[in-house]
């Protein structure tokens, strides 16, 4: 066949119909699939995750071992004897370190030697998100200052950022620490030159369960959503003196404590 | 100029010295391996995706699959069939792992052939070897 001014255009005319029609294909082949990613259907959602610890009911560094243990077992933190390689995501610490600008010269008996628990105070405006260099710390829509390890390079900007030594630099490969049995399979561990911390529990609130840290404290810490005025959080609040650590900073820490 | 004889043997030495580490395997292909199923997967008949395209891009999904969970906090990949699938290399019944427990047969056995070192498995635990 002799290929004429008008057969060329006629092909020209068929394959522009063609290709007008093929999005309108296209939008029904995938109407039909039902593929998906959503969340769980029993995870936890809120606005802004917050914690409040009630230090009253604190006595001893007794009750807050088995939210410690229970954290670091859960999330394989390794327990390194080198003070300088320690890894830690929740731990207690004394109330001139907790709360450094409240140190008035004379303070209670109790409290100067009461154990308080600290962990990542997850932020309003985390100083941590905005040094990293790589978006390895982001904040979720939901509050929670998570980190993702596959992109951490360990600069450990983070940890100089951080105001509450939250982070943890890994100097050491934690599975050195760490033996088969005592590592949890369901989470991962970390490998060396990267940074950690606390995650609020992010891979349990989307199975709709709590903090491990929450669930061992027998009520020493409260977890809620501090953006619902009917959560538990904000009804200790509303009924308890709370304070922050280093509030003056700006950093808006979302973990509150009734002293 | 009577150098012949040492610059032949010079360049035979040369030669050999240059293509002794192809000798052993000369003229031996070695077979492309394939991946081992687990019972489990041979049960299941299908991924998540096609056989084809998980071979192809398994390694896409898995990036997509962790910006997702970590990111995003969306855990659950529903399939064109309604399947349910939990989005996680390493953890439980439903991840990729679970199924799939056979990391040496299924994982390594490709990715050393195609010499394909990924880091999963420095941070992600390895599951505990079920024998075939």
């Amino acid at each position: 066949m002799k290929n004429s001014r008008r057969n060329f255009l006629k092909i020209a005319g068929i394959s522009a119909l063609g290709f007008g029609v093929e999005p309108v294909f296209d939008a029904f082949a995938v109407s039909e699939g039902q593929e998906e990613i959503r969340r769980n259907k029993n995870a936890l959602t809120g606005k802004r995750w917050g914690m409040v610890v009630d230090t009253r009911k604190i006595h001893s560094s007794h009750d807050l071992e088995p939210m410690i243990e229970a954290c670091h077992s859960i999330h394989n933190v390794p327990k390194i004897p080198n003070e300088n390689h320690e890894i830690k995501w929740i731990w207690e610490e004394e109330f001139e370190h907790v709360f450094p600008n409240k140190g008035n010269e004379y303070l209670d008996e109790r409290n100067k030697q009461l154990p308080f628990i600290v962990l990542c105070n997850h932020c309003e405006n985390p100083p941590c998100v905005r040094v990293c260099p790589t978006k390895a710390t982001f904040k979720r829509e939901d509050g929670i200052v998570m980190m993702d390890f596959h992109r951490c390079i360990g600069c450990r900007f983070c940890m100089a950022g951080c105001p509450y030594g939250s982070r943890s630099f890994n100097f050491r490969d934690p599975r050195d620490f760490l033996s088969n049995d005592e590592t949890d399979p369901l989470f991962p561990t970390r490998m060396k030159g990267v940074v950690e911390k606390c995650n609020f529990c992010a891979e349990r609130l989307a199975v709709g369960k709590m903090p491990a840290c929450v669930e061992a404290s027998h009520g020493i810490l409260a977890f809620g959503d501090l953006n619902d005025s009917d959560s538990n959080v904000r009804k200790l609040l509303k009924s308890n003196y709370t304070i922050r650590r280093k509030q003056s900073l700006g950093t808006g820490p979302s973990v509150y404590y009734i002293v | 100029m009577n150098d012949k004889k040492w610059i032949i043997t010079g360049l035979v030495i040369f030669v050999m010295i240059v293509i002794f580490p192809f000798l052993p395997n000369f003229g031996k292909a070695v077979p492309v391996p394939e991946p081992e199923l687990t019972p489990e997967a041979k049960a299941a008949g299908t991924c998540v995706l096609p056989k084809a395209e998980m071979k192809a891009g398994h390694m896409k999904i898995l990036d997509l699959w962790r910006d997702s969970v970590v990111r995003k906090g969306k855990r659950t990949y529903v399939n064109d069939s309604g399947k349910e699938f939990n989005m996680s290399l390493s953890s439980g019944e439903k991840s990729c792992i679970g199924c799939h427990s056979n990391k040496a047969e299924f994982c390594d056995r490709c990715h050393d052939y195609a010499s394909v070192r990924p880091y999963c498995w420095d941070c992600h635990n390895e599951p505990k070897e079920k024998k075939l």
